[in-house]
């Protein structure tokens, strides 16, 4: 789809990898630093959202853009990560360790799915059916574990309410010191720019460029002699981890529910990606953040329903502008910096 | 043996249900391979043309099977006209575009209807059977399930309209050459399949109730029904919802509804697993 894209990357020199990783962090840390200062209470917290929900885009942009596997499932690891965190949190009553076990059970769920798909030669459409599938069967699940005989451990799952006691980050190693939302605004701003650099990072990696090759045709790959199946785990694993994240980060700022695993936000990834530009890493990350902001916005208007305007947005992009935003205005720039063809 | 016979009945009509809602769906993805992710909506844009006219005062048998696949039927051809056609071949784009029509149908229809449960309650009563009693308007279901199918058979085996169907979608270049336009049978093609998921939507809407986001409990399972199926239309669909309808109303009988569509998605997965391209891309690859 947005193969030349990916190629005149790859074309690019190697060390640009490494700058953009940089200066994504330099980024992070100074908007880490200032926003707090600039943003009021409510809207730091409606921000870390945004910024947690910019991991889970991010997390696809990677599957799909470059790994070219359409899941319409990313919101299970979400909601698994999510989950995960909150029930380690609560057993150990410190989330020094619920975090990684949030990680580690993302990543696990994400590498049985792949193996089940990927080695069982499933594809395509496929694919984007047993994701989902697997994502409405967890919606079902979580939404049924009302009443006392579902918990685990000290952790009522609390079904369709989710576990609105969600415990809070705290200082590593110090339960009885959680942080303040600043301090949690300051981590998901940098453990986004960590993660757009370890994206960066791995798809300048050699692994990274057999499976830029892969999406870009499969069949050329495998007669090259990779192991297709081996390569496609592998980044769904790294993306599965991400969004697990990103479900720690939004369970920070909202607490977890079996909403997480809902139609809608596997929906709403996908728009995020396709609006801001599919092949790229830094679109998918702003297209979630105009558009949450434009649902945000639209959320206040009473007479139109949000879901409208997302609808005839999303529409529209796939009518209009089929490449996503920022790959069609870099094209757009690169062709008033030329000129006129003469 | 009455229990039975009760269970055997319920299983058969979950089989119908799930055949009728997603028969639409696999019109239109066998004959045009684009799903069609605003089928749900169709569903319920049928449900509530039913229920609306039934308000109207028109008689329920005129609004289910008559103004219902009309209204959907003319929305259909729109649509292709407005959005699908500029996206065929195009699949992962049509599933996007209509995945934003079905967000903003949601949105539309809640705003003019609100977001409350509507409905009208289901003709015939109850029939009895040894101690139990089954509703009969579950039997008339699996009727016109069956009335559906036979119909569909019928169309594409023996008319000629069914003929220049089949002939395009195994290949439209062919079919071309021959002085058929490709891009009128798809526009055809929609607009029918878009008529069947009305038909389904007020078929179901006195079971169900209508209400704006009634189609997300329906689109997941239709979906699911039609790839599981493969590309065979009818002996796809026909034979993934008496799996999939009936290994769900046992697990339903035999501990909650929520466990039942659990198992029913588990089933999917391993026959996916097992036969990635669908039970027809096996088994009676060669049937309609």
């Amino acid at each position: 789809m947005a193969g030349p894209q990916t190629l005149a990357r790859r074309q690019a020199p190697r060390d640009r990898a490494w700058m953009a990783s940089g200066a994504a962090v330099l980024l992070g840390v100074v908007a880490a630093v200032v926003l707090p200062q600039v943003l009021e209470l409510f809207a730091l917290i409606n921000a870390t959202v945004f910024v947690s929900m910019a991991v889970l885009a991010l997390s696809l942009a990677l599957v799909w853009g470059f790994g070219g596997i359409l899941c319409f499932g990313q919101a299970a690891f979400f909601g698994l990560g999510g989950y995960a965190y909150a029930v380690a949190a609560l057993n150990f009553s410190d989330t020094t360790f619920a975090v990684p076990v949030a990680l580690l059970v993302a990543t696990a769920a994400a590498a049985v799915l792949g193996y089940i798909m990927f080695f069982g030669r499933i594809s395509d459409v496929y694919v984007g059916v047993i994701t989902l599938t697997v994502t409405l069967i967890l919606f079902n699940f979580a939404n049924s574990t009302a009443g006392d005989e579902w918990r685990i451990g000290a952790a009522p799952l609390g079904g369709f309410n989710g576990i609105p006691s969600t415990p809070l980050l705290n200082v590593p190693g110090e339960p009885g010191a959680g942080l303040a939302p600043e301090a949690i605004f300051r981590i998901a701003v940098i453990a986004l720019a960590i993660c757009y650099a370890i994206a960066r990072l791995v798809l300048r990696s050699r692994f990274g460029r057999v499976v830029v090759a892969i999406k870009e045709n499969e069949l050329r790959a495998e007669l090259l002699g990779y192991d297709v199946r081996l390569y496609k785990l592998g980044v769904f694993s790294i993306g599965g981890c991400m969004a697990g994240l990103a479900g720690v980060l939004f369970a920070n700022c909202v607490f977890v529910s079996p909403t997480m695993f809902s139609l809608s936000y596997s929906a709403q990834v996908i728009i995020w990606v396709m609006v801001g530009g599919l092949g790229t890493l830094v679109g998918p990350i702003l297209g979630c953040i105009l558009l949450q902001m434009l649902t945000t916005w639209a959320g206040t208007l009473r007479d139109i329903n949000p879901n409208v305007i997302l609808g005839v947005i999303l529409m529209a992009v796939v009518l209009a502008v089929p490449r996503g935003l920022l790959p069609s205005g870099i094209a757009l720039l690169a062709r008033f910096r030329r000129g006129p063809p003469r | 043996m009455d229990l039975a016979a009760a269970v055997l009945l319920q299983a058969v009509a979950g089989v119908a249900t799930l055949l009728i809602v997603s028969l639409g769906l696999a019109v239109i993805f066998g004959m045009m391979r684009v799903i069609n992710l605003a089928h749900g909506e169709f569903l319920m844009l049928g449900g509530y043309a039913t229920v609306l006219s039934v308000r109207a005062g028109a008689s329920v048998w005129l609004g289910i099977l008559v103004i219902a696949p009309a209204v959907v039927g003319a929305v259909g051809f729109v649509v292709e006209r407005l959005l699908i056609r500029h996206l065929y071949g195009r699949m992962v784009d049509t599933m996007l575009a209509t995945w934003g029509l079905s967000l903003a149908l949601i949105g539309g229809v809640t705003m003019l209807f609100g977001d409350s449960v509507s409905g009208f309650s289901a003709p015939f009563g109850s029939v009895p059977i040894g101690r139990f009693r089954i509703s009969g308007y579950s039997l008339f279901l699996i009727a016109m399930a069956g009335v559906l199918v036979l119909g569909t058979w019928l169309v594409l085996r023996f008319t000629r309209a069914g003929l220049i169907a089949r002939g395009t979608m195994q290949n439209p270049d062919v079919a071309a050459t021959l002085g058929v336009s490709p891009a009128r049978v798809y526009a055809v093609t929609f607009t029918a399949g878009a008529a069947l998921s009305g038909l389904a939507g007020g078929l179901i809407a006195p079971v169900s109730g209508v209400l704006p986001t009634m189609g997300t409990a329906y689109i997941a399972k239709a979906f699911i029904t039609v790839i599981t199926g493969g590309a065979a239309i009818l002996a796809g669909t026909l034979s993934a919802s008496a799996l999939l309808g009936t290994v769900s109303t046992v697990a339903t009988f035999l501990t909650t509804p929520v466990f039942g569509e659990v198992v029913l998605l588990i089933v999917a997965i391993v026959l996916l697993r097992l036969l990635p391209r669908g039970i027809t891309g096996r088994f009676l690859r060669r049937a309609l």
